[in-house]
């Protein structure tokens, strides 16, 4: 079958790529844009570790196929330092030692990115509840949430 | 809250006891880390596996001419092309593997042994070629019974497996063929009459179900192979060294022709200690002469990885009322899946490792069934053995009116004490983490209606193993620290630490690597909580060479003997009656020096790690339980444990809070379900329940530091032990909020809702909810 031709932006930059039907937005950005920073934990949605945002909505990007990126604005864990600085969330989590292996890492950094937009000042339950949808299985989200917490307390004081 | 337990000397430190930031952190934090799947080679072919879907079957015909035809499809291969193997036992992780199995689990040959059992791979241009392609094998099978369950797989009717496996272990040797693998006891004393001098004995069975080691990161590999044997292979392991070994060995290889890069690794807990899809992407790759990728799906990675063994265990356990324990006793038959090598060897002897005992013996079978073969997963067999046993524990204590703390510390072992599994114990630190516990505020702390705590204690031995590591000095002053094993959890932070330390250096002055099998002498893997403990000796070994050659050039620049030199903050200084006569050299001195005064300056430590130090744990955990739904909530949990020496503590912490929330998963929601047609029901993150951050509260740690003698820091493994705790612990808990006595895992809502229930409708007068 013929590949689609679709256009979108990645992190504010214009993108164009050829995929199959049935490629995810996740195989898009992984093997044809060779953005490999976003993770691909269960291809099901379950993970959260290919948490991606297209047009200012948190998704999983391996429950959207790449076609539907067509026209969009995806932000990934690339784009996520403001050039040679960290976002605070990058340097928070290194501080706390929210990272283990670190694979889950660029999914709760894009998720926990996604929470501070909406609310700057979330309390621990708001942080556990919204960061449910991604798995971590070597901190036992301790000190992710702690993380969290001390860069959202450092945005507001910014 | 995190608190450390320190000892005085503990503060002549620089480095050690700090938090740095750790040096690989950055990459981690912007996606720059590659993992297994993120390594691509221009020309790639994609790997795919075809898996079977029965549980027990023989194997009868597979035809992949159609597959061969399909346009795109470059490479197939079988159990045909792997050379048959002989049986042989040889170290795998801290379990033993063996290559007449390993070469069957990787590629099925007479039968399939469980759902999910690798029958043929292909190698196409593209993935949906691959999968295509698979539809296309036809594989003819002869469906035969099969057994899950362990207890069902023991009986002398059940389904055979292996048609030739006769019980090792019994003298003398059975005639006929069954399930079990092996026996095992170990032991001492005279059980009997301990029992007989019991003022109390409690007696229960236990049930635990397989879980999962739940690495967020599936197994991931690309293989190269040229045309004229050399390969080169990308792989998420926990160890390269080992993976190259398993590949050679399976390939029919020499060792030299294959060189193996760890990528960064999403999590192994044990699972990525074994082989799985290496040595059949190499194959592929060496027919399609072609790079070859492959990257397993999370159903793949339940149907046929780890998990670790379920069991079904009876334990009894005698006391005074004094609260001396007389006599305990454990049987433990542990689920091995489709090939013999559970566990159950280090589970039996962890079981009553905690106490001190004169009259203790425990019996354990190895038995498989026709599910996937276990893999190890962090203190592989003690949370199961040991969950049973501090049930038990709880029970004694509670009938004798015994604080549950003040039972274990009456009976614990300490140093001196011959372990139940035989040696004597060196220093460790179980009392001091039992009095930590009773001293926490968390112990006392109030607790409300439907609410419980319990506590438990737990142990691990660790291991130590061969190690190699570079210390390289560079020409502007800075080091490059290669090691061999993978960093799962800030290892290279630790090991920086270390060799900061000895060269009176900051850590960011070292670049620490994971070396490739061709860049460093061997390595065993990342596993047995070996990697700081083991690691850290070889750097301390190296840099103190590093020292040692510096004191010589400085030396020779000065045109003074070798001990007329001191080694002081960084820095070579004459000594004694040349004190002040010459400045400092510095590691920059040095280093642009090095090649005028000799040659590059290097230190090259090649040990096998001795010396490895138990560590002891003990958590307390308070939850509440729903009586309307059955569900329990942790409402807090306190993991108190002995690291030896925490060298970055903000990591033990992290070791100490995952493995308790992997053990709270264990304890309250994880399991391997199987239908009656012995296929896996749950194999998705979304029915595989792990814990999730809205699960769990805050994981509160304390640090114990009792130095392990035999390490130059004092360091002891401190990654496996956190999962042996949890499991009672939650269980007394559970026990303590609703007077029921859970005795299968998991906790599950419904389970608890059901016991529930059923202890009101028989009025049941212990039951609190």
């Amino acid at each position: 079958m013929a590949k689609h031709h679709i256009a979108f932006t990645v992190n504010g930059d214009p993108v164009e790529v050829l995929c199959e039907t049935q490629q995810t937005l996740l195989d898009v950005l992984r093997d044809e844009l060779e953005l490999t920073g976003t993770k691909e934990g269960c291809g099901t949605g379950d993970c959260g570790a290919c948490s991606v945002v297209v047009d200012g909505r948190l998704i999983c990007s391996c429950l959207m196929l790449g076609v539907e990126a067509n026209g969009k604005s995806v932000e990934t864990i690339e784009g996520m330092g403001r050039g040679e600085e960290l976002h605070p969330l990058q340097r928070k989590f290194l501080e706390h030692a929210a990272l283990q292996c670190g694979i889950c890492t660029p999914g709760f950094l894009v998720a926990a990115k996604a929470l501070l937009d909406r609310n700057p000042n979330p309390t621990e339950t708001e942080v556990r509840y919204w960061l449910a949808g991604n798995l971590c299985r070597c901190t036992g989200y301790d000190k992710i949430v702690r993380a969290v917490m001390d860069a959202a307390a450092e945005m507001r004081r910014a | 809250m995190q608190e450390r337990v320190q000892n005085a000397e503990a503060a002549e430190f620089k480095v050690i006891g700090t938090r740095p930031i750790r040096p690989d952190g950055v990459d981690k934090v912007t996606g720059r880390a590659r993992f297994g799947a993120d390594y691509n080679l221009p020309g790639q072919l994609i790997g795919k596996v075809l898996r079977s879907p029965h549980p027990h079957a023989r194997i009868k015909r597979i035809d992949t001419s159609k597959a061969e035809k399909l346009p795109g499809v470059k490479a197939i291969v079988t159990s045909a092309d792997f050379p048959d193997q002989p049986s042989e036992f040889v170290p795998a992780g801290e379990l033993l593997i063996n290559y007449r199995d390993l070469v069957r689990n990787i590629m099925a040959r007479e039968k399939v042994l469980y759902e999910g059992h690798a029958v043929a791979a292909v190698a196409a241009t593209s993935a949906s070629i691959a999968k295509q392609a698979l539809k296309l094998i036809e594989v003819e099978y002869e469906v035969l019974p099969h057994v899950i369950d362990v207890d069902e797989a023991m009986r002398p009717d059940a389904p055979l497996l292996h048609e030739d496996m006769i019980t090792a272990g019994v003298d003398p040797a059975p005639n006929t063929p069954s399930n079990i693998a092996k026996r095992v006891e170990f032991g001492r004393g005279d059980v009997a009459k301990g029992f007989a001098e019991a003022d109390v004995i409690i007696e229960r069975e236990f049930k635990t179900k397989p879980v999962h080691q739940g690495y967020i990161e599936p197994h991931a590999c690309l293989a190269n192979v040229s045309e004229d044997g050399q390969a080169e292979l990308w792989v998420t392991t926990q160890g390269q060294w080992v993976v190259r070994a398993h590949c050679a060995r399976l390939l029919g290889w020499d060792v030299s022709k294959i060189r193996v890069t760890a990528t960064e690794i999403g999590g192994g807990f044990g699972g990525k200690t074994v082989v799985y899809l290496e040595p059949v992407a190499l194959a592929l790759a060496a027919k399609a002469k072609r790079p070859v990728k492959m990257v397993m799906t999370r159903d793949e990675v339940f149907r046929a990885t780890g998990p670790t063994s379920g069991a079904s265990m009876k334990v009894k356990i005698g006391a005074k009322r004094d609260g001396r324990i007389t006599a305990a006793e454990a049987l433990l038959k542990y689920q091995a899946g489709a090939f013999q090598g559970s566990p159950i060897g280090p589970g039996a002897m962890s079981a009553f490792a905690p106490y001190d005992l004169e009259n203790v013996r425990t019996v354990g079978y190895d038995v498989v069934t026709n599910r996937p073969k276990v893999a190890a997963y962090r203190a592989p067999g003690a949370p199961i053995s040991e969950f049973a046993v501090e049930s038990v524990i709880d029970e004694v204590a509670k009938a004798i009116g015994m604080d549950p703390i003040d039972f274990r510390l009456k009976n614990a072992a300490k140093e001196g004490t011959r372990a139940a599994y035989g040696p004597k114990f060196g220093p460790i630190g179980l009392i001091e983490c039992l009095e930590a516990a009773k001293a926490h505020p968390h112990w006392s702390a109030p607790l409300g209606p439907n609410q419980g705590r319990g506590a438990a204690s737990g142990f691990w031995f660790n291991v130590g193993g061969e190690t190699t590591v570079q210390l390289q000095l560079n020409e502007d002053g800075t080091f490059n620290l290669v090691a061999g094993t993978p960093d799962i959890g800030g290892l290279r932070a630790s090991l920086c630490m270390m060799a900061a330390e000895e060269l009176g250096i900051e850590p960011s002055r070292i670049r620490a690597l994971i070396g490739d099998t061709a860049s460093l002498g061997y390595n065993f893997l990342t596993g047995g909580s070996r990697s700081t403990f083991s690691g850290g000796m070889a750097v301390v070994e190296a840099a103190r060479q590093v020292i040692a050659q510096a004191c010589a050039r400085a030396a020779k620049l000065w045109e003074l003997p070798v001990d007329a030199v001191t080694f002081e903050d960084g820095k070579v200084k004459p000594a004694g009656d040349n004190a002040g006569k010459h400045e400092p050299l510095g590691f920059a001195d040095l280093g642009r020096l090095a090649g005028k005064t000799g040659g590059p300056i290097v230190g090259n430590a090649s040990i096998t790690a001795h010396g490895a130090a138990p560590s002891f744990g003990v958590h307390i955990a308070d939850v509440e339980v729903d009586p309307e739904t059955g569900r329990i909530s942790v409402l807090r949990y306190t993991a108190i444990q002995d690291a030896g020496r925490a060298i970055h503590p903000s990591y033990v912490e992290g070791q100490y809070q995952g493995g308790a929330a992997q053990g709270i998963g264990w304890a309250l929601n994880e399991e391997y379900i199987y239908g009656e047609d012995g296929r896996l029901q749950n194999a998705s993150f979304l029915d595989y329940r792990m814990p999730v951050a809205s699960d769990l509260p805050m994981i509160d740690t304390v640090i114990i530091e009792v130095p392990n003698p035999r390490h130059p820091y004092g360091v002891r493994g401190v990654g496996e032990t956190p999962i042996v705790p949890p499991l009672a612990a939650i269980a007394n808990a559970v026990e303590n909020a609703t007077g029921l006595r859970f005795t299968e895992l998991p906790m599950s809502p419904p389970r608890v809702l059901a016991a529930i229930e059923a202890a009101r409708a028989r009025g049941d007068k212990n039951l609190k909810v």
